[in-house]
């Protein structure tokens, strides 16, 4: 039986770069709830509606703890420290608070002005630069990195080892030896900096979880944890949207149009939650494992079973999103599920949402000619990646 | 319309602050739901009504 069962995360078509593995989004049509099979051979469900998606991610009895029996693993696991994204309440929820309000919606809005201007700088460059450029160096993976580093208080100039070192470890295919070689050196490199802002406290949100450690309420390990989890989460997947978004963009030149045309900001915030739902980057699901036996549409899932919710696939039903394979950047597309949902929702999407909408709403207007300088065969894609996305983007205008 | 919401599920994404900034806010501190208006005008009721669909935590509950 088990060998008959679809492997998950499944493959990607080769001229559908945009949408799900068919093999996967055709589950959807057998149930909401069905069998796959992973790289380690345990056989979780797999959870592709909308509906039966955002109940069970709100289930009091459905747990996020990665060290729990049962619990849908994407890799081996490494030993070591676990930051807050995989525990459960009440500790989850306490070290959240800690940093939760660097980003709220009215303190990341005040941060508009900067980032329009860190986007427009970069649109300089683009423009007095060599053409073809690759979109994702020069720009995709700048923008949100300058963003977080400044807000973090981690210094840009160390980029090319953080992003380097994140690439490594997001990647599902790095070997496990590897991977927790890069973990280990980010690791040890924000330790080093929140050592650094014990001694000479900053502005900055780094600073504010140093404070937490002189005050006992954490360990240097967790600061340095949570300071990974942020400078990674920040940087990779708005980088992701912007040049995955980019090459979607180009690749329907009606929906470009829209973008192109309109400078209200509205069109561009709706533009952004209809890119965020169609492309669903985090292409691996939510992982959950239940801790208590849970009845849903029909079914039950036991005690210790493991639980993915394929949010790709739930941003393509069609019960919540009419026509849900067509990117329309018109649609209301508000209840998509690409930031999750339940209280491990997505921390830093006020941010994410303003720095796609700059650039979203700045980098078509002001290079109406932007083209692919390849053919979209051409484009390397991060099938291997924990995030979807392409590795490089030759454009040119 | 009443609103109510509960700051001890509130996980602070922020959804209804994007969506009812007339409504909702969050506290400066640690990013937890501000209930402004308990009865918001019918203007707003859409709105409230899409903030709690969309609350992500199941904070926000509306009667009437």
């Amino acid at each position: 039986m088990t060998g008959t069962l679809p492997a998950f995360p499944g493959v990607r078509a080769e001229r559908c770069p945009f949408d799900p593995p068919p093999a996967i989004q055709a589950l959807q049509k057998e149930g909401p709830l069905t069998r796959v099979r992973l790289w380690d051979g345990s056989t979780p469900w797999l959870v592709t509606t909308h509906a039966e998606q955002r109940a069970l991610l709100g289930h009091p009895q459905v747990s996020a703890d990665v060290t729990r029996p049962g619990y849908p693993l994407s890799a081996p696991r490494l030993n070591g420290s676990l930051s807050f994204i995989l525990m459960d309440d009440p500790e989850h929820a306490r070290q959240r608070r800690m940093v939760q309000a660097a980003f709220t919606v009215r303190r990341v809005e005040g941060m508009r002005p900067a980032v329009q201007r860190i986007v427009d700088r970069l649109i300089d460059d683009l423009l007095a630069g060599p053409k073809p450029v690759d979109l994702v160096e020069a720009f995709a993976l700048p923008v949100p990195s300058l963003v977080i580093c400044e807000l973090l208080g981690v210094p840009y100039a160390d980029h090319d080892f953080f992003q380097d070192h994140s690439r490594i470890l997001i990647r599902r295919v790095t070997p496990p030896e590897e991977r927790a070689a890069a973990g280990g050196r980010l690791l040890d490199y924000l330790d080093r900096l929140v050592g650094d802002k014990l001694e000479h406290p900053g502005d900055d949100l780094l600073s504010k979880v140093a404070e937490r450690v002189r005050a006992g309420e954490l360990t240097r390990e967790q600061a340095a944890q949570m300071g990974v989890l942020l400078l990674v989460a920040g940087h990779e997947t708005t980088a992701n949207m912007i040049a995955l978004g980019t090459l979607a963009l180009l690749q329907h030149p009606d929906q470009l149009a829209v973008l192109c045309g309109s400078d209200d900001p509205k069109v561009v915030a709706g533009a952004v939650e209809e890119l965020l739902r169609y492309l669903n980057i985090t292409h691996g699901g939510r992982r959950r494992v239940a801790k208590a036996d849970i009845e849903i549409a029909g079914q039950v899932i036991r005690a210790g079973e493991g639980i993915i919710l394929a949010n790709d696939v739930g941003n393509r039903d069609p019960e919540v999103f009419p026509h849900p394979d067509e990117l329309d950047l018109g649609r209301d597309a508000r209840r998509h599920v690409a930031f999750g949902f339940g209280v491990h929702q997505c921390l830093g999407q006020p941010l994410a949402r303003l720095e796609l909408q700059v650039v979203y709403g700045t980098l078509y207007r002001r290079i109406p000619t932007l083209a692919l300088a390849a053919g979209l065969e051409q484009i390397p894609f991060k099938h291997d990646g924990q995030v979807y996305g392409v590795y490089e983007l030759p454009v040119t205008w | 319309m009443k609103v109510t919401v509960d700051e001890d599920k509130c996980c602070g994404a922020g959804q209804c602050v994007l969506l009812a900034p007339e409504v909702f806010d969050q506290r400066e501190e640690d990013g937890i739901v501000l209930l402004l208006e308990a009865e918001p005008g019918e203007g707003q009721h859409a709105l409230v009504r899409e903030a709690a669909a969309v609350c992500p935590a199941g904070a926000i509950e509306v009667a009437g």
